[in-house]
């Protein structure tokens, strides 16, 4: 399998890259880690005439704690995510997840941007950056502006993204310090997409839940910001019912797809189930 | 489309070569190099068969354009064996514990397992079979496969190896 043609750009900063797709236009495309891009040409499904790969731009690399940001520029790969001690420690839930994404190799070249940033409602960072109210730094000719994770998906490929514009860094905050995550993921095998993912981040006072946050991954067109399922469990101690309000409450704004991972109705039932085994996860870890 | 001239350090020897900016790096090692111990299986970023070493790190190389590659250092399965041409502790192992059958996932498995044992020169069993499941392997199981980089890393660690019982 061989991809179309199109010519390759390799600018060294990022005016430079935001110059060069201001200037090509929409056939071009930003190159990143390449594993969810690549593939998409060698079957023909994307076309462009132009490449503008990022690979060396040193200014996108990068995690650096600011206060109480985490700041992750937009080419840092899941396996230098998952090598970082800073985001083991400050945000463990991306730790976990990372390594839920794909294989090693795909790891070794796949970005913490490209993830976020290609709007594919089967990747999983964008779940944990609204769980975590992340916000992403967009670049475009005209400067940059700040958008947050929970806004940024639109629908399946479709993102806040403006043409021209590249996403240059993830900022994180810091959540409290002995606070609860899970991020539970079911796949049909090592390396696949999830057939339903669900992320907590929570915290407790006192065993009764204080601050909760539960986000929902390939159960519709984009990441999920279930708000009425953290509501569900808020000011409870996680018992059967308010875990269940919770599931119930996901559920009803899942809209999966019937594919090879399994029909809807299948698709939602775990959806409802990795909530609560996410919930639970989180709860346990909380102190 | 215009070829672009691209150099590269392969096996620890400078090479050169011209790639039309979308040919795979699998496809620039095998046909330009000639260098076809790196296999192409799935061609779908699946399979690992194609895994080499690029900079340190362990790529499928039919999801890399041979010009992103350029300026870098590549190791393959061809760059495996010692400098006196005998085989490394890698190789000795998959021969000694039959980590192969019908070979074709080899290079890639042993490309992979070389970046695996650079990092964790003592990795448990769970830390092997989560290293290598970006590998498919058909014919074995994977078992004797395990068993041949727990050969490696204890040769290398110059420990004693101990195949568990069964």
């Amino acid at each position: 399998m061989i991809p179309g043609s199109f010519s390759y750009h390799r600018p060294t900063t990022v005016a430079d890259a935001v110059k060069l797709l201001a200037s090509l236009g929409e056939e071009a495309r930003p190159l990143a880690g390449g594993h969810s891009l690549v593939p998409m040409m060698k079957l023909r499904l994307a076309t462009p005439e132009h490449l503008v790969d990022l690979g060396r731009i040193a200014s996108l690399k990068g995690i650096r704690r600011q206060g109480d940001r985490l700041e992750i520029g937009a080419m840092t790969t899941q396996h230098e995510l998952l090598a970082s001690k800073e985001v083991a420690d400050a945000v463990p839930i991306l730790h976990e997840a990372a390594l839920l994404i794909a294989d090693p190799q795909v790891r070794y070249l796949g970005t913490i941007g490209g993830n976020v940033a290609n709007g594919d409602p089967g990747n999983d960072l964008p779940a944990i950056m609204m769980a975590l109210s992340a916000s992403y730094t967009l670049t475009g000719a005209k400067g940059s502006r700040e958008v947050a994770a929970r806004d940024f998906y639109q629908g399946a490929y479709f993102t806040a993204l403006e043409p021209g514009e590249l996403l240059t860094a993830v900022s994180i905050p810091v959540p409290p310090t002995g606070h609860g995550y899970a991020y539970e993921k079911l796949k049909r095998k090592v390396g696949d997409y999830a057939t339903a993912a669900a992320a907590v981040v929570l915290t407790k006072k006192g065993g009764v839940v204080e601050n909760c946050a539960i986000t929902l991954t390939n159960l519709a067109e984009t990441a999920l910001f279930a708000e009425a399922a953290a509501k569900a469990v808020i000011g409870t101690r996680l018992e059967p019912a308010a875990l269940n309000a919770a599931a119930a409450a996901a559920q009803a704004v899942m809209s999966p797809a019937s594919d090879a991972r399994g029909p809807a109705e299948y698709r939602k039932h775990v959806g409802g189930v990795m909530v609560t085994r996410a919930l639970t996860r989180a709860a346990a870890r909380a102190t | 489309m215009a070829k672009t001239h691209i150099t590269m350090k392969v096996n620890g020897a400078e090479v050169e070569g011209l790639a039309e900016p979308r040919m795979l790096l699998v496809h620039f090692l095998r046909e330009t190099l000639q260098l076809t111990g790196t296999h192409i299986g799935c061609e779908t970023t699946h399979c690992g068969a194609c895994t080499v070493d690029l900079d340190g790190k362990s790529v499928k190389s039919c999801t890399v354009f041979a010009v992103q590659a350029d300026g870098s250092e590549i190791t393959t399965v061809e760059g495996m064996a010692n400098a006196d041409g005998t085989l490394s502790a890698l190789q000795e192992g998959f021969r000694m514990m039959h980590g192969l059958q019908c070979g074709f996932c080899t290079p890639g498995m042993i490309m992979r397992a070389h970046r695996l044992l650079k990092e964790n020169p003592t990795p448990s069993e769970a830390e092997i079979r989560s290293g290598i499941s970006g590998n498919l392997c058909r014919c074995t199981g994977y078992q004797n496969i395990v068993k041949a980089i727990q050969y490696a890393s204890a040769k290398i660690n110059g420990t004693e190896f101990v195949e568990a019982a069964e």
